[in-house]
Protein backbone atom coordinates (compact mmCIF):
# COMPACT_ATOMS: atom_id res chain seq x y z
CA UNK A 1 0.00 0.00 0.00
CA UNK A 2 1.55 3.28 -1.08
CA UNK A 3 2.41 6.05 1.33
CA UNK A 4 1.42 9.47 0.00
CA UNK A 5 2.74 12.81 1.17
CA UNK A 6 0.54 15.93 0.86
CA UNK A 7 1.98 19.41 1.19
CA UNK A 8 -0.68 21.61 2.76
CA UNK A 9 -0.74 25.32 2.07
CA UNK A 10 -1.35 28.22 4.41
CA UNK A 11 -2.69 31.42 2.89
CA UNK A 12 -3.24 34.47 5.06
CA UNK A 13 -3.31 32.42 8.22
CA UNK A 14 -5.65 29.70 7.01
CA UNK A 15 -5.33 26.33 5.35
CA UNK A 16 -6.50 26.44 1.76
CA UNK A 17 -9.35 24.21 0.62
CA UNK A 18 -7.17 22.72 -2.08
CA UNK A 19 -5.06 21.15 0.68
CA UNK A 20 -8.10 19.12 1.75
CA UNK A 21 -8.86 18.27 -1.86
CA UNK A 22 -5.28 17.03 -2.28
CA UNK A 23 -5.71 14.85 0.83
CA UNK A 24 -8.83 13.30 -0.73
CA UNK A 25 -6.82 12.57 -3.89
CA UNK A 26 -3.99 11.09 -1.80
CA UNK A 27 -6.44 8.84 0.06
CA UNK A 28 -7.62 7.43 -3.25
CA UNK A 29 -4.07 6.66 -4.36
CA UNK A 30 -2.94 5.31 -0.97
CA UNK A 31 -5.67 2.63 -1.02
CA UNK A 32 -5.52 2.26 2.74
CA UNK A 33 -1.83 3.18 2.95
CA UNK A 34 -0.68 6.10 5.00
CA UNK A 35 -1.44 9.70 4.02
CA UNK A 36 1.12 12.01 5.60
CA UNK A 37 0.56 15.75 5.68
CA UNK A 38 3.36 18.28 5.61
CA UNK A 39 2.73 21.85 6.70
CA UNK A 40 5.32 24.60 6.62
CA UNK A 41 5.16 28.13 7.96
CA UNK A 42 3.69 30.34 10.62
CA UNK A 43 1.21 28.64 12.94
CA UNK A 44 1.61 25.32 11.07
CA UNK A 45 1.41 23.31 14.28
CA UNK A 46 -2.02 24.69 15.18
CA UNK A 47 -3.41 24.34 11.68
CA UNK A 48 -2.09 20.79 11.20
CA UNK A 49 -5.04 19.30 13.10
CA UNK A 50 -7.33 20.27 10.23
CA UNK A 51 -5.35 18.13 7.81
CA UNK A 52 -6.04 15.16 10.08
CA UNK A 53 -9.72 16.04 10.36
CA UNK A 54 -9.89 15.97 6.57
CA UNK A 55 -8.24 12.57 6.27
CA UNK A 56 -4.45 12.74 6.82
CA UNK A 57 -3.16 10.04 9.18
CA UNK A 58 -0.41 12.18 10.65
CA UNK A 59 1.17 15.54 9.92
CA UNK A 60 4.77 16.75 9.94
CA UNK A 61 5.19 20.44 10.67
CA UNK A 62 7.92 23.03 10.68
CA UNK A 63 7.74 26.65 11.72
CA UNK A 64 11.38 27.26 10.80
CA UNK A 65 12.14 30.97 10.55
CA UNK A 66 13.17 30.58 6.90
CA UNK A 67 9.86 28.90 6.05
CA UNK A 68 7.51 31.58 7.43
CA UNK A 69 6.96 32.88 3.92
CA UNK A 70 7.25 30.86 0.75
CA UNK A 71 10.60 30.93 -1.01
CA UNK A 72 11.39 28.41 -3.73
CA UNK A 73 14.74 27.42 -2.21
CA UNK A 74 13.42 27.10 1.34
CA UNK A 75 10.37 25.03 0.44
CA UNK A 76 12.26 22.88 -2.08
CA UNK A 77 14.86 21.97 0.54
CA UNK A 78 12.14 21.29 3.14
CA UNK A 79 10.09 19.01 0.92
CA UNK A 80 13.16 17.15 -0.36
CA UNK A 81 14.36 16.47 3.19
CA UNK A 82 10.96 15.09 4.15
CA UNK A 83 10.76 12.99 0.97
CA UNK A 84 14.21 11.65 1.84
CA UNK A 85 13.19 10.62 5.37
CA UNK A 86 9.62 9.45 4.68
CA UNK A 87 10.26 7.82 1.30
CA UNK A 88 6.66 8.20 0.06
CA UNK A 89 5.49 6.63 -3.19
CA UNK A 90 3.28 9.62 -3.97
CA UNK A 91 3.38 13.40 -3.52
CA UNK A 92 0.49 15.83 -3.99
CA UNK A 93 0.50 19.62 -3.88
CA UNK A 94 -2.24 22.13 -4.77
CA UNK A 95 -1.95 23.65 -8.25
CA UNK A 96 -1.69 27.11 -6.74
CA UNK A 97 0.84 29.86 -7.19
CA UNK A 98 3.12 28.03 -4.73
CA UNK A 99 2.43 24.57 -6.14
CA UNK A 100 3.13 25.67 -9.71
CA UNK A 101 6.40 27.28 -8.64
CA UNK A 102 7.56 24.50 -6.34
CA UNK A 103 6.51 21.17 -7.84
CA UNK A 104 8.64 21.30 -11.04
CA UNK A 105 11.76 22.07 -8.98
CA UNK A 106 11.14 19.08 -6.72
CA UNK A 107 10.41 16.90 -9.74
CA UNK A 108 13.68 18.00 -11.35
CA UNK A 109 15.67 17.26 -8.18
CA UNK A 110 14.07 13.82 -7.80
CA UNK A 111 14.30 13.16 -11.56
CA UNK A 112 10.60 12.30 -11.38
CA UNK A 113 7.64 12.65 -13.65
CA UNK A 114 5.06 15.24 -12.58
CA UNK A 115 1.51 15.70 -13.71
CA UNK A 116 0.44 19.32 -13.32
CA UNK A 117 -3.07 20.62 -12.86
CA UNK A 118 -4.96 17.37 -12.29
CA UNK A 119 -8.74 17.73 -12.16
CA UNK A 120 -9.48 14.06 -11.53
CA UNK A 121 -7.77 10.79 -10.83
CA UNK A 122 -8.76 7.17 -11.21
CA UNK A 123 -7.07 4.26 -9.53
CA UNK A 124 -7.33 0.87 -11.19
CA UNK A 125 -5.05 -1.85 -9.89
CA UNK A 126 -1.58 -0.36 -9.68
CA UNK A 127 -2.32 2.35 -12.21
CA UNK A 128 -3.12 5.90 -11.24
CA UNK A 129 -4.57 7.81 -14.17
CA UNK A 130 -4.66 11.60 -13.89
CA UNK A 131 -7.00 13.74 -15.98
CA UNK A 132 -5.84 17.25 -16.82
CA UNK A 133 -7.01 20.00 -19.15
CA UNK A 134 -4.95 20.96 -22.18
CA UNK A 135 -5.51 24.00 -24.41
CA UNK A 136 -7.03 25.57 -21.27
CA UNK A 137 -9.88 23.09 -21.18
CA UNK A 138 -10.66 22.94 -24.90
CA UNK A 139 -9.56 19.31 -24.51
CA UNK A 140 -8.43 16.93 -21.76
CA UNK A 141 -5.75 14.28 -21.49
CA UNK A 142 -5.43 11.20 -19.33
CA UNK A 143 -1.92 10.71 -18.15
CA UNK A 144 0.20 8.37 -16.05
CA UNK A 145 3.60 8.79 -14.42
CA UNK A 146 6.02 6.24 -15.87
CA UNK A 147 9.08 7.06 -13.80
CA UNK A 148 9.49 8.49 -10.30
CA UNK A 149 6.90 9.38 -7.69
CA UNK A 150 3.15 9.43 -8.25
CA UNK A 151 3.51 13.17 -8.30
CA UNK A 152 0.73 15.58 -9.14
CA UNK A 153 -0.49 19.10 -8.54
CA UNK A 154 -4.24 19.27 -7.90
CA UNK A 155 -6.36 22.01 -9.42
CA UNK A 156 -8.56 23.76 -6.83
CA UNK A 157 -12.34 23.19 -6.87
CA UNK A 158 -12.36 19.90 -8.79
CA UNK A 159 -11.81 17.00 -6.40
CA UNK A 160 -14.25 16.83 -3.47
CA UNK A 161 -12.63 16.91 -0.05
CA UNK A 162 -13.65 14.25 2.44
CA UNK A 163 -16.19 15.13 5.11
CA UNK A 164 -14.53 16.88 8.04
CA UNK A 165 -14.31 14.54 11.04
CA UNK A 166 -13.64 16.50 14.24
CA UNK A 167 -13.12 13.27 16.17
CA UNK A 168 -10.27 12.03 13.96
CA UNK A 169 -6.89 12.11 15.60
CA UNK A 170 -3.31 11.57 14.54
CA UNK A 171 0.23 12.51 15.42
CA UNK A 172 1.48 16.01 14.75
CA UNK A 173 5.27 15.96 14.74
CA UNK A 174 7.71 18.85 14.58
CA UNK A 175 10.47 18.03 12.11
CA UNK A 176 13.96 19.40 12.15
CA UNK A 177 14.83 20.87 8.79
CA UNK A 178 18.04 22.44 7.63
CA UNK A 179 17.40 25.44 5.38
CA UNK A 180 20.33 27.31 3.88
CA UNK A 181 21.42 29.56 1.04
CA UNK A 182 18.13 31.21 0.10
CA UNK A 183 18.93 32.77 -3.26
CA UNK A 184 15.82 34.92 -3.53
CA UNK A 185 14.84 37.46 -0.91
CA UNK A 186 11.27 38.73 -0.58
CA UNK A 187 11.52 42.50 -0.07
CA UNK A 188 7.82 43.22 0.10
CA UNK A 189 4.39 41.82 -0.63
CA UNK A 190 1.86 44.27 -2.04
CA UNK A 191 -1.70 43.08 -1.50
CA UNK A 192 -3.89 44.04 -4.42
CA UNK A 193 -6.69 41.55 -3.96
CA UNK A 194 -9.36 43.30 -1.95
CA UNK A 195 -11.46 40.41 -0.77
CA UNK A 196 -8.66 37.90 -0.31
CA UNK A 197 -10.66 35.44 -2.42
CA UNK A 198 -8.44 33.99 -5.09
CA UNK A 199 -10.05 33.54 -8.51
CA UNK A 200 -8.85 29.96 -8.94
CA UNK A 201 -10.44 28.93 -5.65
CA UNK A 202 -13.57 31.11 -5.72
CA UNK A 203 -16.85 29.20 -5.69
CA UNK A 204 -18.63 32.13 -7.34
CA UNK A 205 -17.18 34.47 -9.95
CA UNK A 206 -18.78 37.59 -11.39
CA UNK A 207 -16.95 38.48 -14.56
CA UNK A 208 -17.07 41.49 -16.87
CA UNK A 209 -16.16 42.16 -20.49
CA UNK A 210 -15.99 45.14 -22.79
CA UNK A 211 -19.70 45.70 -22.11
CA UNK A 212 -18.77 46.93 -18.62
CA UNK A 213 -17.41 50.01 -20.41
CA UNK A 214 -15.14 51.45 -17.69
CA UNK A 215 -13.23 50.92 -14.44
CA UNK A 216 -16.21 52.49 -12.74
CA UNK A 217 -18.47 49.86 -14.29
CA UNK A 218 -16.59 47.09 -12.49
CA UNK A 219 -17.73 48.48 -9.13
CA UNK A 220 -21.24 47.20 -9.67
CA UNK A 221 -19.80 43.74 -10.46
CA UNK A 222 -17.81 43.90 -7.21
CA UNK A 223 -21.05 44.65 -5.35
CA UNK A 224 -22.64 41.56 -6.82
CA UNK A 225 -19.56 39.47 -5.97
CA UNK A 226 -19.62 40.81 -2.42
CA UNK A 227 -23.31 40.01 -2.05
CA UNK A 228 -22.57 36.42 -3.14
CA UNK A 229 -19.25 36.00 -1.34
CA UNK A 230 -17.45 35.63 -4.66
CA UNK A 231 -14.61 37.18 -6.64
CA UNK A 232 -14.51 39.42 -9.71
CA UNK A 233 -12.91 38.35 -13.00
CA UNK A 234 -12.65 39.86 -16.45
CA UNK A 235 -12.26 39.06 -20.13
CA UNK A 236 -9.18 39.97 -22.14
CA UNK A 237 -11.19 42.72 -23.84
CA UNK A 238 -11.84 44.41 -20.50
CA UNK A 239 -8.19 44.08 -19.43
CA UNK A 240 -6.84 45.33 -22.76
CA UNK A 241 -9.17 48.33 -22.50
CA UNK A 242 -7.60 48.98 -19.06
CA UNK A 243 -10.86 48.61 -17.14
CA UNK A 244 -9.07 46.27 -14.74
CA UNK A 245 -5.83 44.58 -13.81
CA UNK A 246 -4.43 41.68 -15.85
CA UNK A 247 -4.42 39.60 -12.68
CA UNK A 248 -8.21 39.38 -13.13
CA UNK A 249 -8.10 38.05 -16.68
CA UNK A 250 -9.84 34.76 -17.34
CA UNK A 251 -9.19 32.88 -20.56
CA UNK A 252 -6.62 30.88 -22.46
CA UNK A 253 -4.21 33.67 -21.68
CA UNK A 254 -5.02 34.48 -18.08
CA UNK A 255 -6.58 32.24 -15.50
CA UNK A 256 -8.56 29.09 -16.07
CA UNK A 257 -11.36 28.83 -13.55
CA UNK A 258 -13.96 26.23 -12.60
CA UNK A 259 -16.27 27.81 -10.00
CA UNK A 260 -19.71 26.50 -9.06
CA UNK A 261 -21.28 29.66 -10.49
CA UNK A 262 -19.91 31.95 -13.19
CA UNK A 263 -21.86 35.10 -13.99
CA UNK A 264 -20.66 36.64 -17.27
CA UNK A 265 -21.68 40.28 -17.63
CA UNK A 266 -21.24 42.08 -20.94
CA UNK A 267 -18.96 39.31 -22.22
CA UNK A 268 -19.41 38.27 -25.84
CA UNK A 269 -17.91 34.82 -25.37
CA UNK A 270 -14.82 34.84 -27.60
CA UNK A 271 -13.30 31.38 -27.89
CA UNK A 272 -10.19 32.35 -25.93
CA UNK A 273 -12.32 33.54 -22.99
CA UNK A 274 -14.64 30.56 -23.11
CA UNK A 275 -11.61 28.23 -22.85
CA UNK A 276 -10.90 29.72 -19.43
CA UNK A 277 -14.37 29.31 -17.91
CA UNK A 278 -16.52 26.85 -19.87
CA UNK A 279 -15.94 24.08 -17.34
CA UNK A 280 -17.66 26.11 -14.62
CA UNK A 281 -20.53 24.13 -13.12
CA UNK A 282 -23.27 26.72 -13.75
CA UNK A 283 -22.92 29.65 -16.15
CA UNK A 284 -25.15 32.71 -16.22
CA UNK A 285 -24.87 35.17 -19.11
CA UNK A 286 -26.11 38.75 -19.05
CA UNK A 287 -25.71 40.53 -22.38
CA UNK A 288 -27.59 43.08 -24.45
CA UNK A 289 -26.90 41.16 -27.66
CA UNK A 290 -29.17 38.12 -27.95
CA UNK A 291 -26.81 36.68 -30.58
CA UNK A 292 -23.75 36.80 -28.28
CA UNK A 293 -21.83 33.52 -28.30
CA UNK A 294 -21.79 33.41 -24.50
CA UNK A 295 -25.48 32.38 -24.53
CA UNK A 296 -24.57 29.15 -26.35
CA UNK A 297 -22.70 27.88 -23.29
CA UNK A 298 -24.83 29.50 -20.59
CA UNK A 299 -27.20 27.52 -18.40
CA UNK A 300 -29.27 30.64 -17.79
CA UNK A 301 -29.34 33.81 -19.83
CA UNK A 302 -30.80 37.26 -19.44
CA UNK A 303 -30.88 39.43 -22.54
CA UNK A 304 -30.56 42.92 -21.16
CA UNK A 305 -28.39 45.81 -20.07
CA UNK A 306 -26.02 44.66 -17.35
CA UNK A 307 -26.22 48.09 -15.68
CA UNK A 308 -29.93 47.48 -15.21
CA UNK A 309 -29.79 43.76 -14.41
CA UNK A 310 -26.77 43.55 -12.07
CA UNK A 311 -28.00 46.13 -9.50
CA UNK A 312 -31.35 44.32 -9.40
CA UNK A 313 -29.46 41.05 -8.79
CA UNK A 314 -27.51 42.68 -5.97
CA UNK A 315 -30.79 43.69 -4.31
CA UNK A 316 -32.27 40.27 -4.88
CA UNK A 317 -29.30 38.37 -3.44
CA UNK A 318 -29.02 40.72 -0.49
CA UNK A 319 -32.62 39.93 0.36
CA UNK A 320 -32.03 36.21 -0.20
CA UNK A 321 -29.12 36.42 2.21
CA UNK A 322 -31.28 38.20 4.80
CA UNK A 323 -33.99 35.58 4.53
CA UNK B 1 24.67 40.79 -21.30
CA UNK B 2 24.16 37.24 -22.49
CA UNK B 3 20.39 36.92 -22.81
CA UNK B 4 18.47 33.79 -23.81
CA UNK B 5 14.80 33.18 -24.42
CA UNK B 6 13.22 29.75 -24.53
CA UNK B 7 10.10 29.72 -26.62
CA UNK B 8 7.57 27.39 -28.21
CA UNK B 9 5.41 27.27 -31.27
CA UNK B 10 1.79 26.74 -30.21
CA UNK B 11 -1.74 26.56 -31.54
CA UNK B 12 -3.38 29.96 -32.00
CA UNK B 13 -5.66 30.65 -29.02
CA UNK B 14 -8.50 31.42 -31.44
CA UNK B 15 -8.35 27.83 -32.78
CA UNK B 16 -10.94 25.23 -31.90
CA UNK B 17 -9.41 21.94 -30.84
CA UNK B 18 -10.56 18.68 -32.38
CA UNK B 19 -9.18 15.19 -32.09
CA UNK B 20 -8.36 12.89 -34.97
CA UNK B 21 -7.09 9.35 -34.43
CA UNK B 22 -6.27 10.04 -30.80
CA UNK B 23 -4.20 13.15 -31.55
CA UNK B 24 -5.01 16.85 -31.64
CA UNK B 25 -5.80 17.56 -35.27
CA UNK B 26 -3.38 20.18 -36.55
CA UNK B 27 -4.61 20.20 -40.16
CA UNK B 28 -5.02 23.76 -41.37
CA UNK B 29 -4.48 25.22 -37.89
CA UNK B 30 -2.78 28.57 -37.36
CA UNK B 31 0.31 28.51 -35.19
CA UNK B 32 1.79 31.34 -33.17
CA UNK B 33 4.57 32.01 -30.68
CA UNK B 34 3.19 30.97 -27.31
CA UNK B 35 1.72 34.30 -26.04
CA UNK B 36 3.63 34.15 -22.73
CA UNK B 37 6.88 33.59 -24.63
CA UNK B 38 6.21 36.81 -26.54
CA UNK B 39 6.47 38.68 -23.23
CA UNK B 40 9.82 36.93 -22.69
CA UNK B 41 11.09 37.95 -26.13
CA UNK B 42 9.97 41.55 -25.66
CA UNK B 43 11.60 41.75 -22.21
CA UNK B 44 14.83 40.25 -23.58
CA UNK B 45 15.01 42.86 -26.33
CA UNK B 46 14.27 45.64 -23.83
CA UNK B 47 17.08 44.35 -21.57
CA UNK B 48 19.48 44.32 -24.50
CA UNK B 49 18.49 47.86 -25.46
CA UNK B 50 19.26 49.01 -21.91
CA UNK B 51 22.33 46.93 -21.10
CA UNK B 52 23.77 45.84 -24.43
CA UNK B 53 24.60 42.25 -25.27
CA UNK B 54 22.92 39.65 -27.39
CA UNK B 55 19.53 37.93 -27.44
CA UNK B 56 19.37 34.28 -28.50
CA UNK B 57 16.00 32.57 -28.89
CA UNK B 58 15.93 28.81 -28.45
CA UNK B 59 13.22 26.31 -29.16
CA UNK B 60 12.89 22.55 -28.90
CA UNK B 61 10.63 21.36 -31.68
CA UNK B 62 10.37 20.40 -35.30
CA UNK B 63 11.30 22.09 -38.60
CA UNK B 64 8.04 24.02 -38.61
CA UNK B 65 9.23 26.06 -35.62
CA UNK B 66 11.63 27.96 -37.91
CA UNK B 67 8.77 30.28 -38.77
CA UNK B 68 8.17 31.34 -35.15
CA UNK B 69 11.93 31.70 -34.58
CA UNK B 70 12.12 34.02 -37.60
CA UNK B 71 9.29 36.08 -36.09
CA UNK B 72 11.32 36.44 -32.87
CA UNK B 73 14.34 37.50 -34.94
CA UNK B 74 12.14 40.04 -36.71
CA UNK B 75 11.06 41.44 -33.35
CA UNK B 76 14.73 42.06 -32.57
CA UNK B 77 16.43 38.90 -31.31
CA UNK B 78 19.95 38.42 -32.70
CA UNK B 79 20.19 34.70 -33.25
CA UNK B 80 18.00 31.64 -33.10
CA UNK B 81 18.57 28.00 -32.27
CA UNK B 82 16.24 25.15 -33.20
CA UNK B 83 16.90 21.91 -31.35
CA UNK B 84 15.20 19.17 -33.28
CA UNK B 85 13.54 16.66 -30.96
CA UNK B 86 11.82 14.53 -33.57
CA UNK B 87 13.85 11.53 -32.37
CA UNK B 88 12.26 11.77 -28.93
CA UNK B 89 9.00 9.93 -28.96
CA UNK B 90 6.22 11.66 -27.00
CA UNK B 91 8.57 13.79 -24.94
CA UNK B 92 7.30 15.59 -21.86
CA UNK B 93 8.44 18.54 -19.73
CA UNK B 94 11.31 16.43 -18.34
CA UNK B 95 12.49 15.66 -21.90
CA UNK B 96 12.41 19.30 -23.00
CA UNK B 97 14.12 20.57 -19.83
CA UNK B 98 16.84 17.91 -20.15
CA UNK B 99 17.50 18.78 -23.79
CA UNK B 100 17.68 22.49 -22.95
CA UNK B 101 19.93 21.77 -19.99
CA UNK B 102 22.41 20.00 -22.32
CA UNK B 103 22.29 23.01 -24.64
CA UNK B 104 22.90 25.55 -21.85
CA UNK B 105 25.72 23.56 -20.18
CA UNK B 106 28.49 25.61 -21.83
CA UNK B 107 26.60 28.85 -22.51
CA UNK B 108 27.21 31.18 -19.53
CA UNK B 109 23.83 32.83 -19.78
CA UNK B 110 23.27 35.87 -17.54
CA UNK B 111 19.55 35.60 -17.86
CA UNK B 112 17.17 33.08 -19.39
CA UNK B 113 13.58 34.21 -20.02
CA UNK B 114 10.63 31.94 -20.70
CA UNK B 115 6.85 32.11 -20.75
CA UNK B 116 5.34 31.06 -17.43
CA UNK B 117 3.14 28.50 -19.16
CA UNK B 118 2.26 27.41 -22.70
CA UNK B 119 -1.29 27.71 -23.92
CA UNK B 120 -1.27 24.13 -25.27
CA UNK B 121 0.17 21.59 -22.81
CA UNK B 122 0.24 24.14 -19.96
CA UNK B 123 2.46 22.14 -17.61
CA UNK B 124 4.45 25.23 -16.60
CA UNK B 125 7.29 22.85 -15.72
CA UNK B 126 10.04 23.46 -18.27
CA UNK B 127 11.35 26.78 -16.89
CA UNK B 128 11.73 25.80 -13.22
CA UNK B 129 12.95 22.31 -14.16
CA UNK B 130 15.63 23.79 -16.39
CA UNK B 131 16.77 26.22 -13.68
CA UNK B 132 17.14 23.33 -11.22
CA UNK B 133 19.13 21.31 -13.71
CA UNK B 134 21.42 24.28 -14.34
CA UNK B 135 21.67 25.02 -10.62
CA UNK B 136 20.49 28.61 -11.03
CA UNK B 137 17.65 30.54 -9.40
CA UNK B 138 14.25 30.75 -11.05
CA UNK B 139 11.61 33.37 -10.40
CA UNK B 140 8.22 32.56 -11.92
CA UNK B 141 5.27 34.68 -13.13
CA UNK B 142 7.17 37.95 -13.22
CA UNK B 143 5.44 41.24 -14.05
CA UNK B 144 8.42 43.60 -13.71
CA UNK B 145 12.16 43.15 -14.10
CA UNK B 146 14.95 45.58 -13.21
CA UNK B 147 18.57 44.54 -13.63
CA UNK B 148 21.43 46.53 -12.11
CA UNK B 149 24.86 45.03 -12.41
CA UNK B 150 24.59 41.58 -10.92
CA UNK B 151 21.36 42.23 -9.08
CA UNK B 152 17.79 41.73 -10.27
CA UNK B 153 14.77 43.30 -8.58
CA UNK B 154 11.68 41.51 -9.73
CA UNK B 155 7.96 41.88 -9.20
CA UNK B 156 5.96 38.68 -9.51
CA UNK B 157 2.25 38.01 -9.65
CA UNK B 158 1.09 35.78 -6.81
CA UNK B 159 -2.60 35.18 -7.40
CA UNK B 160 -3.26 38.87 -7.87
CA UNK B 161 -0.88 40.14 -5.18
CA UNK B 162 2.61 41.43 -6.00
CA UNK B 163 5.73 39.96 -4.45
CA UNK B 164 8.90 42.04 -4.77
CA UNK B 165 11.96 39.81 -4.98
CA UNK B 166 15.68 40.42 -5.01
CA UNK B 167 18.04 37.91 -6.59
CA UNK B 168 21.47 37.60 -8.16
CA UNK B 169 22.28 36.79 -11.77
CA UNK B 170 22.49 34.31 -13.42
CA UNK B 171 18.77 33.75 -13.22
CA UNK B 172 15.87 32.21 -15.07
CA UNK B 173 12.55 34.06 -15.08
CA UNK B 174 9.14 33.04 -16.41
CA UNK B 175 6.99 35.83 -17.75
CA UNK B 176 3.41 36.69 -16.88
CA UNK B 177 0.89 38.90 -18.60
CA UNK B 178 1.28 42.56 -17.62
CA UNK B 179 5.10 42.46 -17.91
CA UNK B 180 5.14 44.43 -21.16
CA UNK B 181 3.44 44.95 -24.51
CA UNK B 182 5.20 42.75 -27.07
CA UNK B 183 6.16 44.72 -30.17
CA UNK B 184 5.08 43.73 -33.65
CA UNK B 185 7.89 42.92 -36.06
CA UNK B 186 8.60 45.97 -38.26
CA UNK B 187 9.09 45.63 -41.99
CA UNK B 188 12.85 46.38 -41.77
CA UNK B 189 12.93 43.92 -38.87
CA UNK B 190 11.40 41.22 -41.04
CA UNK B 191 13.91 41.92 -43.82
CA UNK B 192 16.86 41.78 -41.40
CA UNK B 193 15.56 38.60 -39.77
CA UNK B 194 16.05 36.69 -43.03
CA UNK B 195 19.80 37.19 -42.72
CA UNK B 196 20.17 36.57 -39.01
CA UNK B 197 21.68 33.22 -37.98
CA UNK B 198 19.28 30.34 -37.31
CA UNK B 199 21.21 27.32 -36.14
CA UNK B 200 19.71 23.84 -36.24
CA UNK B 201 20.91 21.24 -33.79
CA UNK B 202 20.23 17.53 -33.55
CA UNK B 203 20.33 15.67 -30.24
CA UNK B 204 23.67 14.16 -31.33
CA UNK B 205 25.16 17.66 -31.55
CA UNK B 206 24.41 18.04 -27.84
CA UNK B 207 25.71 14.58 -26.95
CA UNK B 208 22.24 13.54 -25.88
CA UNK B 209 21.25 9.93 -25.86
CA UNK B 210 17.51 9.59 -26.54
CA UNK B 211 17.11 7.23 -23.58
CA UNK B 212 18.39 9.91 -21.20
CA UNK B 213 15.61 12.31 -22.15
CA UNK B 214 12.85 9.74 -22.34
CA UNK B 215 9.55 11.08 -20.96
CA UNK B 216 8.64 10.30 -17.36
CA UNK B 217 4.92 10.65 -17.99
CA UNK B 218 2.73 9.20 -20.70
CA UNK B 219 -0.52 10.38 -22.25
CA UNK B 220 -2.91 7.48 -22.68
CA UNK B 221 -6.00 9.26 -23.96
CA UNK B 222 -7.17 12.61 -25.30
CA UNK B 223 -10.79 13.63 -25.23
CA UNK B 224 -13.02 16.66 -25.69
CA UNK B 225 -15.27 17.99 -22.94
CA UNK B 226 -18.95 17.12 -23.27
CA UNK B 227 -20.88 19.70 -25.23
CA UNK B 228 -23.23 21.67 -23.02
CA UNK B 229 -26.95 21.35 -23.55
CA UNK B 230 -28.72 24.54 -24.58
CA UNK B 231 -29.51 26.73 -21.62
CA UNK B 232 -32.59 28.63 -20.62
CA UNK B 233 -33.00 32.21 -21.84
CA UNK B 234 -35.32 33.97 -19.45
CA UNK B 235 -38.14 36.16 -20.74
CA UNK B 236 -40.61 38.74 -19.49
CA UNK B 237 -40.28 41.85 -17.39
CA UNK B 238 -36.68 42.44 -16.29
CA UNK B 239 -37.61 42.48 -12.58
CA UNK B 240 -39.35 39.16 -13.05
CA UNK B 241 -36.32 37.71 -14.86
CA UNK B 242 -34.02 38.69 -12.02
CA UNK B 243 -36.32 37.07 -9.45
CA UNK B 244 -36.62 33.97 -11.60
CA UNK B 245 -32.84 33.73 -12.02
CA UNK B 246 -32.24 34.04 -8.28
CA UNK B 247 -34.78 31.35 -7.61
CA UNK B 248 -33.38 29.02 -10.31
CA UNK B 249 -29.85 29.38 -8.94
CA UNK B 250 -31.14 28.54 -5.50
CA UNK B 251 -33.56 25.73 -6.14
CA UNK B 252 -32.67 24.21 -9.52
CA UNK B 253 -28.92 24.75 -9.85
CA UNK B 254 -28.39 24.83 -6.07
CA UNK B 255 -25.26 26.96 -6.33
CA UNK B 256 -26.23 29.71 -3.89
Amino acid sequence: MPKVLVLGEIRQGELRNVSFEAIAAAKQVAKGGEVVGLLLGENAENLAKQMIQYGADRVLVSEHSDLQAYTPDGFTQAVLQVVESEKPEGLFIGHTSIGKDLAPRIAAKLKSGLISDAVNLEVSGDDVVFTRPIYSGKAFEKKVVTDGLLFGTIRPNNINPLEKDEARSGDITLVDLEIKNLRTIIKEIVRKTASGIDLSEAKIIVSGGRGVKSKEGFKVLQELADALGGAVGASRGACDADFCDYAMQIGQTGKVVTPDLYIACGISGAIQHVAGMSNSKVIVAINKDPEANIFSIADYGIVGDLFEVVPLLVEEFKSVAVN
Amino acid sequence: MNIYVIMKRTFDTEEKVNIKEGQVNEDGATFIINPYDEYAIEEAITLKEAHGGEVTVVTVGDEESQKELRTALAMGADRAVLINDEDVEAGDAFSTASILSAFFKDKEADIILAGNVTVDGSTGQVGPRLAEELGITAVTTITKLMVEGNKAVIERDVEGDIEIIEAQLPILVTCQQGLNEPRYPSLPGIMKAKKKPLEELELDDLDIDEDDVEAKTKTIELFLPQAKAAGKILAGDINQQVKELASLLKTEAKVI
